[in-house]
């Protein structure tokens, strides 16, 4: 196998202008005889199939839920970021770049990181144009706010519902082109294997998910656009749906896997309640700017809250520890995701975690503080420059109520507590995953055709993503990159005609699936699905998780090995497959995460330092920060399919070259 | 906050093995449910229950589990997304029933939404509605106008997300009496009315929306409100009112 | 805008609704205007020429025949409406529980539309039809006695003037005087119009509602109808406004209030003349 990123040359701001330039194009007249399938709808799938649409090719568009609008973009809460500087703080495309670059630890391409950040005002004045109702300051402007690990306001918003509005308005577009019969929409249908026919992506076979039936779909392109990996943890603030189904069956078929280890862990979610629990829910990173974390000081204050003997509001200010504020006065309760998830975890490990849980897993998310202040900015504001403390407060919580009134609405409904009058309970949970399927400058896999975009590429966010970059990422490759470099492919294709679905390339995928389907349901074992998926949750999130270390890793290694012996052994499907069957569906779905979790524990052991959401306890500094080894791993691990046992597969390297910006060690203090 | 506990339920649910055939209520127990699952957790550990005994899981459709992707669904002893109000299914705790409670949950009846097994029904009227008129003739150009070039007052650009908040649930078809989809169509149709992007096409986009909004065979609207009550976002009556106006503007 | 969705359209059916059930609160207003004036003792004139101004005056019949049309199209609609919605949900909840989300009357608006249909027709031919086509509907007559004689004499009150005004019930022989209708006619040498008569539709009221058997059974029966009218309108009135677009935050309240009061009092003093008649015999 080999890689080519084909990074244009030229200097970085000119690359992708020059490039596009200078890409082939297909007439508008050919559009219509060439078919692509997207499957996915999400940011990045919706808003590829739309353009595609819009520009006249013949597009079938896949997803497993009932309607496309429900891909998991939309519980995106926080925002997208944008280089438009508009609140004048010194924003361009280059801070823009930078900051991702950095974010991402040094461990993503300089010129697709570029790419992004140039594309990423077009998405704005997009989704304006579409309709997307975005906030607005009362001079009509649009509003922005901050997000961690950067220092100006770039991010756009919507309420804590930024994802819904985009992923709707891409929704629109998506089906004013069904509407227009440019895009032919398949709901409830997942997409089970990918059929190359000399060499190149040309269809796929899709289980339609009511009836049962195994379809088959040809098409001159195949777009992947399924989203990320983070159900192989099986707890995480992933959609119940969420799988990697799709990317596996590409990596499957010969596409290479880029960076699987690099998981981000949310600081920000709802801590787990009970082994009953079937996912976690995000709390919009957005809240740090207005909250403060924290722990007690003292270990027997943390163990008197978790036993309920002690109320956090009753610990004096002096007995608490503002841990991110104490160690990264710069950045404080606002540096990138993975800083502020570790720093929890090592409190918590310190014994001073304030969950009742089985971990005692957890920290505070305080918002006293900014109740205080920005009632009395209100207050001011409203002409009273003398606010007694119960004014302040009222008013207070109304600004609080105003900025994040849903977010704190669903933790109320969750947890039975009144954020407004206590603190929130926070702790990190699996969010996103940087690593995907390999891609080059195009946005293709190493399969001629395969185009794989959103969060199921490994391509912008290096070894970490920071918060409003995935939806900036989803929307920038399906607008503004796949269309030009997609038709760039099928420009070479216009002789070709229909691609038949009669021929034994598909014949085979077909009855290969059929083969894994009638297994499954005739295997007769005696545990459910979920229990293996849980198992190799709990493995994943142990020691595949947020520290990692070489001895867990192995034994992870060995470990999801044997419940992947065991899973087909042993598991039970109900249920038959010409009917709508969940359970089937999940079993499918977890065999592909059995291979996944275990290529996540070879690429964190091969990785022998820590940078961005990949931390090994080997490697880390005095002060136990991150131990970057830019000598021996400026690299993209990108693996090659061997077999089902992953510990066979094939590591590939993409050397990373930064030749416009100087690498440093990451500081956020 | 009420400590978690666990109690004892009585479940009344829906099975219907396909959409041509019929169903019926089946009963089942349920021990040791934990107050702190919600109750999509609960189906889980039913569903798990299931399994062991050999029986046929409840098919029923969820994704997010985060009250935004508007996949679940679930008429619970009477009320769409159960109980609670401004809610969904999936955001609905257990600690919301008492030990003892027997629970009644079907899938949303409407004749435009057939079920299509269990508790599983086929909500892709609402998509064909959207495809009809629910959006903005613009082309992905990336040479748009600049976004700032056209302020919209706040107060324009907050009623138009408070519309664009509808997940598309369809608990406003379920809990009418009608089976009246206007709550969607009156969201979406406002969303765009209220912006000036929208406003261009707004003659085409209300006539063409009611069109198939008719087609898909939802009853009529009969202004009990109900819709707005059960909306797990909040969706206003406002919105149907205000499509109420643009249809009588479109149709001069 | 196709002629056909005027009709057709869900949402053309609702301002048709609201249009026709906005005119027909105009009428009640009016109608219970005129019936007030029962509550007046001894008013038998007033009324009857109200009546009779009711029935004949130009501007008043336009009014009278687009009742009617809002009447017919507003059931016919309400019908097809019931029926549709009906269709929407063929089946229904083993277990619902509507009222935690609805009031009572707004979703019986058919149920109670159908009551008061019912009472609308009945009503029609108990009075209506009387005042309209009955060739034996008696004429409001005024008895006076003569002081000297003793004699009673028994006039006709008629629309003449001056002399004209009262004439003789005994000088009508079907010879010279003939009355059709509530229309008097001189008939020699020719026929010719003489005056009108003031159709007694005071005293068919009031031995309607004390009828010595059924007249506290229709007393009852048309407050029971007046309930249902004001459940109707109880939701009808302020639902009306929604379904014309009409809903401001700046308006609503005062429109809920007043539709309300209104589904309170127009009901409630209807309701009041029968008892009253009834009870004051």
């Amino acid at each position: 196998m080999k890689l080519d990123s084909k990074i244009p040359q030229g200097p970085l701001s000119d690359k992708w202008t020059d490039y596009k330039d200078h890409l082939k194009l297909v007439a508008p007249n050919n559009r219509p005889k060439i078919d692509i399938i997207v499957v996915g709808t999400g940011l990045a799938g919706a808003s590829a199939a739309a353009s595609l649409g819009e520009m006249g090719y013949n597009v079938k568009a896949f997803c497993f839920q009932d309607s496309p609008r429900r891909a998991h973009s939309i519980a995106a809460q926080g925002g997208i970021n944008a280089a438009k500087n508009y609140q004048n703080d010194g924003d361009s495309i280059y801070r823009l770049f930078y900051d991702t670059i950095k974010g991402g630890d040094y461990r993503s391409r300089e010129a697709n990181v570029h790419r992004l950040a140039e594309v990423s005002g077009n998405i704005i004045d997009q989704c304006v144009s579409q309709g997307v109702p975005f906030a607005r300051e009362y001079g009509g402007m649009l509003d922005n706010r901050s997000f961690g690990g950067v220092q100006v306001q770039r991010t756009f918003y919507a309420a804590g519902q930024t994802g819904q509005q985009l992923l709707l308005g891409a929704y629109s577009a998506l089906s004013r082109q069904i509407g227009l019969g440019h895009v032919k929409m398949f709901s409830r249908h997942e997409m089970l294997d990918l059929v190359k026919v000399d060499g190149k992506a040309r269809g796929i076979i899709a289980r339609n998910l009511v009836t049962g039936e195994l379809e088959r779909h040809s098409a001159h392109a195949v777009v992947i656009a399924s989203g990320g990996y983070g159900n192989v943890y099986f707890l995480s603030t992933n959609a119940m749906g969420s799988n990697v189904t799709a990317s596996w069956k590409v990596h499957k078929q010969g596409a290479a896997f880029a960076n699987p280890c690099f998981v981000q862990i949310h600081p920000t979610c709802i801590p787990v309640h009970g082994t009953n629990q079937a996912k976690l829910t995000l709390m919009s990173e957005s809240l740090r700017n207005s909250g403060r974390i924290w722990v007690p000081k003292k270990k027997e204050d943390a163990e008197a809250v978790r036993n309920g003997s002690l109320k956090p509001t009753q610990i004096a200010e002096e007995d608490r520890d503002y841990y991110l504020e104490r160690r990264y006065p710069a950045f404080g309760n606002l540096v990138p995701r993975d800083v502020a998830s570790r720093a929890a975890k090592e409190v918590c490990d310190e014994g001073l975690g304030i969950e009742a849980n089985d971990t005692n897993e957890g920290v505070y998310l305080d918002f006293s503080s900014e109740i205080k202040s920005k009632g009395k900015e209100v207050a001011y504001a409203q002409g009273n420059h003398d606010p007694n403390e119960e004014e302040t407060i009222k008013l207070g919580k109304q600004w609080i109520e105003e900025k994040y009134g849903n977010l704190f609405a669903m933790y109320e409904k969750i947890t039975d507590e009144n954020p407004y009058e206590t603190p929130m309970k926070i702790y990190p949970a699996v969010h996103y995953t940087m690593g995907g399927v390999w891609v080059d400058y195009n946005l293709q896999s190493t399969i001629p055709g395969c185009f794989v975009a959103g969060e199921a590429n490994f391509s912008d966010h290096g070894a970490n993503r920071l918060g409003a970059s995935a939806l900036m990422q989803g929307l920038a490759d399906g607008y503004f990159v796949l269309p030009y470099t997609v038709s760039n492919y099928l420009a070479d294709d216009i002789r070709t005609g229909k691609i038949s679905t009669d021929s034994p390339e598909f014949a085979q995928a077909e009855s290969n699936v059929k083969a894994t389907i009638d297994k499954f349901l005739n295997n007769n074992g005696t545990k459910s699905v979920d229990h293996f998926h849980k198992r190799l949750g709990l493995v994943m999130w142990n020691k595949v998780g947020m520290a990692r270390n070489e001895k867990g890793l192995k034994e992870a290694i060995e470990e999801i090995g044997q419940i992947r012996d065991e899973f087909y052994k042993d598991v039970y499907v109900p249920g038959t497959s010409d009917e709508l069957n969940p359970e089937l569906e999940k079993a499918l779905r977890v065999a592909d995460f059995l291979e996944l979790g275990q290529l996540m524990a070879m690429d964190a052991l091969q990785r022998n330092e820590s940078c961005g959401g990949h931390f090994r306890n080997e490697y880390q500094d005095a002060e136990g920060e991150t131990l970057r080894d830019d000598e021996k791993f400026s690299f993209v691990s990108a693996w090659e399919y061997k077999g089902q046992d992953t510990t066979k597969a094939e590591l590939h390297k993409e050397e990373l070259k930064y030749e416009f910006i100087k690498i440093a060690a990451r500081n956020y203090k | 906050m009420s400590a978690a506990k666990n109690i004892n339920i009585t479940l009344k649910i829906w099975r219907q093995k396909n959409a041509d055939s019929k169903g019926n209520i089946e009963t089942y127990k349920l021990d040791n449910v934990s107050t702190a699952s919600s109750f999509l957790e609960m189906l889980d550990q039913l569903n798990e229950q299931l399994i062991n005994e050999r029986k046929e899981p409840v098919a029923f459709d969820h994704d997010c589990r985060e009250g935004i992707c508007g996949m679940c669904s679930l008429y619970i002893n009477g009320r769409a997304h159960g109980p609670e109000t401004g809610t969904t299914t999936c955001q609905l705790h257990m600690r919301k029933f008492n030990d003892g409670d027997t629970i009644f949950i079907e899938p949303w009846r409407s004749k435009a939404f057939p079920v299509v097994k269990d508790l599983v029904v086929d909500r892709s009227a609402f998509d064909r509605i959207q495809q009809a008129g629910g959006f903005v003739s613009v082309n992905t150009s990336g040479n748009t106008i600049d976004a700032n070039s056209i302020p919209i007052p706040k107060d324009d650009a907050d009623k138009a997300f408070m519309a664009a908040a509808c997940i598309g649930c369809g608990a406003c078809v379920a809990s009418c009496k009608n089976g009246s989809a206007m709550l969607f169509v009156g969201a979406k149709v406002s969303q765009y009315a209220l912006l000036p992007q929208g406003k261009v096409e707004a003659t085409q986009r209300v006539q063409n929306m009611v069109r198939q909004m008719d087609e898909e065979g939802f009853g009529n609207c009969t202004n009990t409100g109900a819709c707005e009550v059960e909306c797990p976002k909040g969706i206003s009556l406002e919105n149907i009112a205000r499509m109420n106006r643009e249809y009588l503007k479109s149709s001069f | 805008m196709a002629k056909s969705a005027l009709l057709k359209s869900s949402i053309a059916k609702k301002y048709w609704m609201a249009l026709t059930g906005l005119f027909l609160c105009l009428f009640l207003t009016g109608h219970l205007a005129g019936n007030l004036q029962l509550l007046i003792p001894d008013n038998a004139s007033a009324f009857n020429q109200y009546a009779l101004f009711m029935t004949t005056n130009p501007a008043v019949k336009v009014l009278s025949y687009l009742t009617y049309i809002s009447i017919i199209f507003h059931a016919i609609d309400g019908i097809m409406l019931a029926i549709q919605n009906k269709k929407a949900r063929p089946i229904a909840y083993a277990k619902n529980n509507p009222s935690g989300n609805s009031s009572f009357a707004s979703r019986n608006m058919a149920v109670l539309g159908t009551v008061i249909l019912i009472f609308i027709v009945t009503h029609m031919v108990t009075f209506w039809a009387k005042m309209h086509f009955d060739k034996n509907m008696p004429l409001q007559t005024l008895s006076v006695t003569d002081e000297a004689s003793g004699m009673k004499q028994d006039f006709y009150i008629t629309t003449g003037t001056g002399q004209d005004k009262f004439l003789p019930v005994n000088q009508v022989d079907g010879k010279n005087l003939v009355i059709e209708g509530n229309k008097i006619f001189i008939v020699k040498p020719i026929k010719v119009e003489f005056a009108q008569g003031y159709k007694d539709l005071y005293k068919i009221t009031l031995d309607f509602f004390r009828d010595a058997k059924y007249g506290l059974i229709y007393t009852l029966l048309y407050v029971l109808a007046m309930l249902a009218l004001g459940f109707h309108l109880w939701h009808g009135f302020a639902s009306a406004f929604q379904s014309l677009g009409l809903n401001n935050p700046k308006f609503n309240a005062g429109i809920k209030i007043f539709g309300r009061a209104f589904s309170v009092l127009v009901p409630l003093l209807f309701a009041i003349i029968p008892l009253y008649i009834h009870f004051s015999k």
